[in-house]
């Protein structure tokens, strides 16, 4: 045990454990109990580091010379950019450099179906917080003072500030692409036979929903320290959750002065990321810009006011749900149709959009699907991916929806979902592939600990229970831009010194990423995880890993550094076998030793045995990659929404709800989560709890509100004013971890970042319901909503409080897909009739050539 | 929000020599207490002074004297957390301990001031904002600019009174000490504000706030209630105090403060007059309706305004429950059992 920790050691149980968490049956099978790492609650190898301070966030560096970078942000939400003269600025001391967006002409974005942004706007800005230009100065003080000097002369146009208005005002474009007036993209798609299902349901009802936008609110905020080598080549030392992604921005906008080659991106340790991280920014192309322009490190911290700009966060979205269902609650039909309120910029909106359809039909089984989505620009801080992605909207609307179908039919919630459960390896009706599936587990966990069946309905007046369910990917089936290569890349370097050297791409945004490689590749070769070395996230030096996104880092680096790993030792058994006579299936790694597992006491050191088979074989390095596998959804827009597996989650929400004023505490939790395998418990719990509080505050308070009457100002850029729990906040939470392995993952592992956030907004409107028996159908669930829909309910009106209409629009003709159980094969009709063709015409004219 | 602007910091010893350096250097310069309203304040550059005169050193303003059967003085400097922890208060002043540990947070409390507190600058969500984004609105009235944005069309400024302590205090009947450079004078604590956003308080700029006087407990019994977002950190956005006298069941005088709801914490007058020579009995249906009457009353002075966190109209309507509500705890003499 030399070189460790003894908190750390499995035998010492953490204490993060000893609490209520509870593991499922799956812990403790004969496979489990071999590992030795593997499902214990081994410490992060960078705790110590990252407890006393001395990890190195971005904000933390410092050079020789270096310059601090100030961007001078639009004030104005919507105009054209009639002149900027930065001459002021320029002539004060202290000021090196000035640059503004004609210095900096390609454009630039997340997705390659929306490269709509500049590092500084050359000609038209779209929201208050756009950036128009940037000093390099040499205090922060400076830089700042020369921002006020620079005149821009603005010609306004009119904000567009909400969906509607961007519905009603085509002719007021924020962009000169999409579908047409402010409408950035527009889906329809549709699976089955929607009429057939309405036709043959028990039950029909349509309700609306609205989910107000939110923020990541990380607490490191974001910062950038750009400077060259000696030998010309840039390095962009950035807080990102995609250092790949950024690179290719980089060299995208860069591209008339320096190759991809001579541009190397590394990820600090992030302070927080959830999804707020995963964009390249106009401030990291900025400061690498200015740092070229000037020949100094240039060094860039946003503001928090600046991070509310960044923003990339929760879409607001309007939903309308239509659903018909059996007497037992099974979804015979789901008609819905989302409206997303995108901001200013393209980001990840195209994606968001899906998404906001794409995982309707993967907790329960819907039998014929129809989505309808639209995305909106608005002049508003660009939103983007916020931890669920485009999921939590719909999965409010959804659970919130099923929640009045069991009131209606008169079966307890927790029943009517029990009883209407996807089953595992199946496909859906919009053609995503099922793997491991254990809601139902974590339904009777959440239940039997909550006392649910009792409680709901019996509390007295004032308190509620209310239960929900969400799943969630495991990754994204598809890369950001089209290509066939891997999505993860591993290599490990192993050291006659028996170190273990894991390179990857990806980057451990504070859940551990770093720690799961180390992990995976001690249980491989027998070793402590603390032993290794872990060097990531430098796109120098490590081989491509697509980011900190889609909650796929666990699946695809795991499985990445798994074959590399396996690999290794596989090649070494060869040469030990010789070396100790014995056959290669004897060959055993562990307990730092390798040795002949008929006669342990017959080995060596793990150093002792890379020396061996490095002196057989040379070098010892291998490489492991990982490609998700080929989707079944093989439509158009089928391509958001497949993943290697899906995780499920219940919860349950306890609320205390004050009838007079609408004022409620959430005053317990419980939930359970699917997870297939916890590589570390205590690291899987720490995400749900995390995910947990993160729901707590989009359910309860969190609002991105602008004032539209007010030039489109962010009402609350600050801390302080837009609201979040604090820790002090927080209730009892009681965290079940339900493992059910998928084939698909690492000792089959599955997401544990994402899911957990998704059923907490509509377990608290449950729960609301059940205490005070409104129903407040927005997001989020404010008291001042509660007293509103308790006042209609008292002078005898529909007992709700939320959205009565969407924008009114022309949708183009749907796509139609068959469903699994209709024989479909994954593509559209249209498609499928094509291919038909084309077979039938290839059939025919070898038959002619066969004829002649 | 960005760092502190430069200005000088001065650190005397004496309240003669904190005047005397306010009065060389008049109106660009600050007194600074805990600072944990004036430093926010000036990185967001709605506040510039030059000079700051620190307080910290000065010893007598840092001292409690007298007793609750004489009444307490308590100097401007106390913090707010130790009138949280204070043993003494929380026995005889329930409702002191109370209206200072619900303001803001326990690291804020342990810098911020009771006589901070009394003073803090009024709030508004036009007003507490970034240089860049006032620079969005082309700035307010209280600060570089000509429109109260909250009311265009109005000619004077509505930021809130969001001080928890007032309320509390001005029902309570404390007076206070002023110190200036004429000499000290000790006013009831009312007389310190006037109803406006800008200029809310009558002090003197050359005067320091130096003593706070409780008064000697009695036949009183006084309580705060407070609304706000998050129960752990936030400002009020409706804050009541009330206090009433008793002689055995008869309510002799009542006094009640709204604050959060207007540029200054507002008397309601009509409510304490329905109140004061009535029997008042905790559970009997006529004091109830007395009370729900008061709460109703009492409301009508409030100028609640879009420029806090929460709904307007929800704010008006959660007046009426909260000023019943703090008079059922005065009735009741128990403090906070209530949100």
């Amino acid at each position: 045990m030399a070189g460790t920790d003894q908190d750390s050691t499995p035998d010492q149980p953490d204490p993060l454990l000893s609490g209520p968490a509870e593991c499922g049956k799956h812990h403790h099978d004969a496979d489990s109990a071999e590992l030795r790492v593997i499902g214990k609650a081994w410490r992060k190898i960078d705790a110590r580091s990252r407890a006393t301070g001395q990890t190195k966030y971005a904000d933390d560096l410092s050079l020789p010379r270096m310059l601090h970078m100030k961007l001078l942000r639009s004030t104005v939400a919507h105009a054209n950019i009639k002149s900027i003269d930065t001459s002021k600025a320029e002539a004060m001391d202290g000021v090196i450099a000035v640059s503004t967006g004609a210095e900096l002409p390609h454009t630039f974005g997340i997705l390659p179906v929306s490269q709509d942004e500049h590092a500084l706007c050359p000609d038209k800005v779209r929201f208050i917080g756009d950036p128009v230009a940037a000093v390099a100065a040499v205090d922060e003080e400076t830089a700042w003072e020369a921002c006020r000097k620079i005149e821009v002369e603005y010609e306004k146009l009119d904000p567009v500030t909400s969906v509607f208005e961007a519905a009603n005002s085509p002719e007021n474009r924020i962009h000169d692409y999409g579908r047409g007036g402010n409408l950035h993209r527009q889906e329809n798609l549709e699976f089955g036979d929607l009429k057939a299902g309405f036709d043959e349901a028990d039950h029909v009802r349509e309700d609306m929903f609205f989910f107000e936008g939110n923020t990541h609110l990380p607490m490191e905020e974001h910062a950038t320290l750009a400077f060259s080598d000696p030998d010309g080549k840039l390095c962009v030392m950035s807080s990102t959750q995609t250092p790949h992604y950024l690179h290719k921005a980089l060299a995208k906008v860069l591209q008339d002065h320096l190759p991809a080659h001579k541009i190397r991106v590394i990820a600090c340790p992030n302070g927080g990321g959830f999804g707020g991280k995963s964009d390249p920014f106009n401030h990291e192309i900025a400061a690498a810009w200015l740092s070229m322009k000037t020949g100094r490190p240039v060094k860039v911290c946003l503001t928090r006011e600046e991070v509310f700009y960044t923003h990339r966060g929760r879409h607001p979205v309007l939903m309308k749900s239509k659903m018909a269902v059996s007497k037992t609650g099974r979804i015979k039909s789901l008609d819905f149709e989302s409206h997303l309120d995108g901001g200013s910029y393209g980001s990840y909106g195209t994606a968001s959009t899906f998404y906001t359809g794409a995982l309707q039909c993967v907790t329960y089984p819907v039998e014929n699907y129809h989505f309808r989505g639209a995305r909106w620009f608005t002049n508003k801080a660009p939103c983007g991916p916020k931890r669920g992605h485009g999921t939590p909207q719909p999965r409010f609307a959804l659970e919130c929806q099923l929640d009045k179908v069991a009131v209606d039919l008169g079966i307890n919630p927790a029943t009517l979902r029990k009883n209407n459960l996807t089953e595992a390896f199946s496909l859906t009706a919009n053609w995503m592939r099922i793997g491991s599936m254990g809601l139902g587990e974590c339904i009777d966990k959440v239940v039997e600990g909550s006392g649910f069946m009792e409680k709901w309905g019996n509390l007295p007046e004032g308190k509620g229970i209310g239960l929900a369910c969400s799943s969630y990917l495991s990754g994204a089936g598809l890369p950001i831009y089209w290509n066939a290569m891997p999505h993860s890349g591993v290599q490990l370097k192993l050291d006659r010194s028996g170190l273990v050297t894991v390179f990857c791409g990806s980057t451990d945004i504070g859940q551990g990423s770093n720690s799961i490689l180390a992990y995976i590749v001690a249980e491989v070769f027998g070793l402590e995880p603390q032993d290794l070395r872990v060097v990531t996230s430098d796109t120098d030096l490590t081989p491509v890993d697509l980011g900190s996104y889609s909650s796929r880092v666990t699946v695809m680096t795991g499985n990445a550094a798994l074959q590399a790993a396996e690999r290794a030792r596989d090649a070494m058994v060869g040469p030990i076998a010789k070396k100790l006579e014995i056959p290669k299936n004897q060959v055993t790694f562990a307990g730092g030793r390798v040795f002949d597992s008929a006669n342990p006491e017959t080995g060596m050191s793990f150093a002792d045995a890379v020396a061996i088979a490095e002196a057989k074989l040379g070098t010892i390095g291998t490489t492991g990659s990982y490609r998700p596998p080929r989707a079944a959804a093989r439509y158009k827009g089928g391509g958001v929404g497949p993943s290697p597996s899906y995780s499920y989650t219940a919860v349950v929400v306890e609320v205390d709800v004050d009838p007079e004023t609408g004022i409620y505490t959430v005053d317990k939790l419980w939930c359970a989560h699917d997870v297939g395998r916890a590589l570390n418990p205590a690291l899987v719990i720490g995400q749900v709890e995390g995910g947990l509080y993160m729901g707590l505050g989009e359910a309860m308070m969190e609002e991105m509100a602008y004032r539209g009457n007010r030039f489109g100002v962010h009402k609350i850029p600050s801390m302080l004013e837009y609201k979040q729990p604090t820790s002090m906040d927080m209730p009892e939470i009681v965290t079940y971890l339900v493992e059910d392995p998928d084939p698909n993952g690492p000792f089959g592992a599955k997401e544990a970042g994402q899911g957990p956030l998704n059923p907490v907004m509509p377990g608290v409107a449950n729960a609301v319901y059940d205490a005070v028996g409104v129903r407040v159908d927005e997001v989020p669930v404010t008291p001042e909503k509660v007293f509103d829909a308790m006042q209609k309910k008292a002078k005898g009106k529909d007992g709700r409080y939320g959205p009565t209409k969407l924008p009114n629009i022309e949708w183009p003709d749907s796509r139609k897909v068959r469903t699994p159980w209709q024989g479909g094969t994954g593509y559209d009709i249209e498609r499928e009739e094509q291919m038909k063709k084309e077979k039938e015409a290839a059939a025919a004219s070898s038959n002619q050539e066969g004829n002649a | 929000m960005l760092r502190l602007p430069e200005f000088t910091l001065h650190r005397p010893k004496s309240v003669r020599d904190a005047v005397a350096i306010m009065s060389e250097h008049g109106a660009l310069a600050r007194f600074v207490a805990g600072g944990t309203d004036l430093y926010p304040n000036m990185k967001r550059r709605v506040q510039q002074p030059m000079q700051v005169i620190s307080l910290q050193n000065v010893s007598e303003l840092h001292e409690v004297s007298g007793s609750p059967e004489t009444g307490l003085d308590v100097g401007a400097m106390v913090t707010l957390r130790h009138l949280e922890t204070d043993p003494v208060v929380a026995e005889h002043y329930p409702g002191v301990q109370h209206a200072a540990e619900v303001i803001s947070t326990p690291l804020l409390r342990n810098m911020g001031t009771i006589g901070g507190n009394l003073l803090l600058d009024t709030r508004c969500n036009y007003y507490d904002q970034s240089f860049e984004w006032r620079e969005g609105v082309n700035f307010c009235m209280k600060c570089d600019g000509d429109t109260c944005w909250v009311a265009p069309s109005s000619p004077r400024c509505w930021a809130v009174q969001s001080s928890d302590s007032v309320p509390l205090l001005a029902a309570m009947g404390v007076e206070v000490t002023l110190v200036g450079p004429e000499g000290e004078r000790r006013i009831p604590l009312p007389q310190l504000y006037q109803d406006d956003g800008i200029d809310y308080t009558t002090k003197k700029h050359e005067e320091l706030l130096t003593k706070v006087h409780l008064p000697a407990v009695g036949n009183w019994r006084a309580t705060y209630k407070k609304l706000r977002r998050r129960d752990t950190f936030d400002f009020p956005v409706l804050g009541v105090g009330a206090c009433l006298w008793f002689d055995g069941d008869l309510c002799e005088k009542a006094e009640i403060y709204i604050g959060g709801a207007g540029s200054w914490a507002m008397r309601a007058q009509e409510a304490c007059e329905l109140l004061e020579g009535k029997p008042l009995k905790d559970g009997e249906p006529a004091t109830r309706e007395l009370l729900e009457a008061a709460g109703l009353t009492a409301f009508k002075p409030t100028r609640t305004m879009d420029n806090t966190d929460h709904e307007v109209a929800w704010r008006k309507k959660m007046a009426p429950i909260f000023v019943r509500r703090a008079l059922e705890e005065c009735l009741r003499g128990e403090v906070a059992t209530t949100r």
